[in-house]
């Protein structure tokens, strides 16, 4: 495991996250583990006690976990959202607008790439979890 | 047309930016061929048997003199030539070098065009009718939805890697110009109580699994659009397949859990989608719109044309369509000459058809599902003018939705996925009707030639379908009948044991000979088929 890549002000967890099935049983872990398969939604009735949900990419191109991490974030879920496995450069500025703040790549990333990823679009046309007005709002000046 | 503000613009050159920077790490060793395919294919780059294919996107089919003379100079700087227009509406090119890509998409944002999602596991152009804002029987013009959802789709950041692709056709018509139900959303707008909204399908698709996409709501408000669509995106990126690649298409996913299901967590989805205040307000809706508004016609036209010419008034009265506004039509270009490529045009002819465009056509194109052109604002008064232009051209071709002007995909000679080759056999049945004269007698029939099972080149909507397979080394032809990619949608079924590459024309001939015998007034090949029943046709054809 290579170094976190951290976007959230303060530290990132330290705590090993547990799967679903044991934060759901008699657990008093704070830190839990979304597999691609599982489904987000079981976590929302205890989001209040969750301080780090890790959505596992064993394949980048198995995209649910973009679908797990918004889930969680339109709930209100505020606690350290981590993408960790296979997470590469050209998926972050997606996995960002769907609320991750921290990335556990299987690979390091080089961080000149990841700026440059990161700053290159200065608009989004849609409306997500990470807060950027969409264009149709600036276009609109509606909120 | 709609026109690209300055943030429509900083999309596309960011894109251009990004992907220069992609190739360049590709070029230098820093990503894997493995890493890098999804990131080209989102960028409409495919590798394929002797080159890279680049698709450029054509939204909605929608082109302008500008944008045309563009690919008619990516075909000469960068290709051999020549491009090939695709079934999405789209143009692809087939010999293109990697490092020439990212030069080749700076061109393109120059005229506000771009290959964004023209491939991979993501939203893919937009497709709509072709005759979109000049047909009578629209109820609105379905492209400032098309450019709605053309937005909202590029960059989707939740939906980039979908279990598989997803294409979205957008219609206006009881009239099916686009294989709506074909996609795996097709949207009708409708009417209702004063109001414009859409009625939705979902789960439809060709490939190795065809189905018809059921209906899954009556009607959807304007405002509440993308909302909704979002909610039947989740529903799929969540629970598609992804076990299995042939199974991952949404129509698997709507088949096997039920369209009930699907609809109920649909609804469920968007009840809370609705909350999050995604959809952009209507006013987006009508900005856009502006762009689309009814051109200003001259009043006053003359109605007659002359018909002396004999090969002008057949072309008149085979690929030329009546407009809404009198004095007007709909010409139609086909690019399926006898013994041509379909869908292919060489640089001059795109260019030529740009400057007819501009001069005839107040500036507009658009690329058809079928694989041709229209122009769609044409004088009756420059109509001779127009065909003497395209007929010196090689471009005077009067087949409209007759037998040669077929659909096919490039199969073998291009393609890594084929089995067979589609080309020859589409050149083959062209000569062999046109040569007999039966493609006059004949009238309408749609033919659709796809090289495997993938179906590109539509053949399950085919009134006749050819699938060319691999039989144990041997290129061998499949022959379907009775489908249809129309309003009465339908899907063809295998006639049976396969043929040869010759062997398949002569098995068209025969079924379209039992036709000829056995036609009632008025029916075309598939009312006929229809009413016979596959029995007769197989008799004929294996006898």
């Amino acid at each position: 495991m290579v170094d976190l890549l951290n976007f959230r002000e303060g530290e990132t967890i330290g705590e090993t996250p547990v799967s679903i099935e044991e934060f759901l049983g008699a657990s008093n872990a704070t830190a839990v583990r979304i597999a691609p398969g599982e489904d987000a939604r079981a976590l929302l009735p205890h989001l209040d006690r969750i301080a780090l949900v890790e959505v596992a990419f064993p394949a980048f191109g198995d995209g649910r976990g973009y679908s797990s991490a918004r889930i969680l974030r339109e709930a209100g879920y505020r606690g350290e959202l981590r993408a960790s496995g296979d997470v590469l450069v050209d998926q972050l500025f997606a996995m960002r607008r769907c609320g991750f703040d921290s990335f556990a790549p299987d690979k390091a990333l080089d961080p000149a790439v990841v700026e440059a990823t990161l700053s290159r679009y200065a608009d989004v046309y849609q409306k997500s979890v990470d807060g950027r007005r969409p264009i149709w709002a600036k276009r609109h000046e509606v909120n | 047309m709609y026109l690209y503000d300055s943030y429509d613009q900083a999309m596309v050159d960011a894109r251009v930016e990004e992907f220069r920077d992609q190739a360049r790490r590709r070029l230098a060793g820093e990503l894997t061929e493995d890493q890098f395919k999804p990131l080209r294919l989102m960028n409409g780059l495919y590798l394929q048997l002797h080159a890279y294919m680049l698709r450029v996107a054509v939204p909605y089919g929608t082109l302008s003199s500008r944008k045309m003379r563009m690919l008619a100079h990516i075909a000469r700087k960068y290709d051999r030539g020549y491009g090939h227009f695709t079934t999405r509406q789209n143009i692809q090119y087939n010999w293109i070098k990697l490092e020439d890509a990212p030069d080749i998409l700076a061109d393109l944002a120059t005229v506000e065009m771009h290959a964004i999602q023209t491939s991979g596991n993501c939203i893919r152009n937009i497709s709509s009718d072709q005759y979109a804002g000049v047909a009578a029987d629209e109820i609105t013009d379905p492209r400032p939805w098309a450019e709605l959802l053309r937005q909202w789709s590029s960059f989707h950041p939740e939906f980039t890697y979908l279990p598989r692709k997803f294409k979205i056709c957008v219609i206006a018509s009881a009239n099916d110009r686009a294989a709506m139900r074909l996609h795996d959303i097709g949207l009708e707008l409708v009417e209702r109580d004063g109001r414009i909204g859409a009625r939705v399908f979902a789960g439809g698709g060709m490939g190795r699994t065809p189905m018809v996409a059921p209906e899954i709501r009556d009607f959807v408000e304007e405002d509440e659009l993308v909302s909704y669509l979002e909610a039947c995106l989740r529903v799929y990126n969540r629970y598609g397949r992804r076990d299995n690649k042939f199974k991952a298409r949404i129509k698997i996913l709507v088949h096997e859990l039920g369209v009930d299901e699907y609809r109920r967590q649909v609804e469920e989805e968007f009840a809370h989608m609705r909350q999050l205040g995604i959809q952009p307000p209507t006013e987006e809706l009508d900005r856009i719109r502006a762009y689309f508004a009814p051109p200003v016609y001259e009043t006053g036209l003359p109605e007659e044309v002359d018909r002396s010419d004999p090969d002008f008034a057949l072309w008149l009265d085979r690929n030329v369509l009546p407009h809404k506004q009198p004095g007007y039509a709909i010409v139609n270009i086909s690019l399926k000459p006898v013994g041509g490529i379909p869908g292919d045009a060489s640089a001059d002819q795109i260019d030529l058809m740009a400057d007819l465009a501009e001069r005839h056509s107040l500036d507009q194109l658009r690329v058809t599902h079928a694989q041709n052109i229209v122009l769609p604002y044409v004088k009756k008064a420059d109509l001779y003018t127009i065909w003497q232009q395209l007929d010196a051209a090689g471009l005077g071709t009067a087949n409209l939705d007759r037998i040669s002007d077929m659909i096919a995909c490039p199969g073998l000679d291009y393609c890594s996925l084929a089995n067979a080759r589609s080309i020859p056999v589409a050149q083959k049945i062209a000569r062999r009707f046109a040569g007999n004269g039966k493609e006059e007698a004949i009238g309408e029939l749609k033919l659709k030639i796809s090289g495997c099972i993938n179906a590109c080149g539509h053949h399950h909507a085919g009134h006749i379908g050819i699938l060319g397979v691999d039989r144990k080394g041997t290129e061998n032809y499949q022959l379907l009948l009775g489908g249809s990619g129309a309003e009465d949608c339908s899907l063809g079924a295998i006639t049976g044991p396969g043929f040869t590459e010759d062997g398949v024309v002569d098995a068209i001939e025969r079924a379209t000979d039992l036709y000829l015998a056995q036609r009632q007034e008025g029916e075309r090949f598939l009312d006929t088929y229809r009413r016979l029943g596959m029995a007769p046709f197989k008799e004929a054809i294996y006898g």
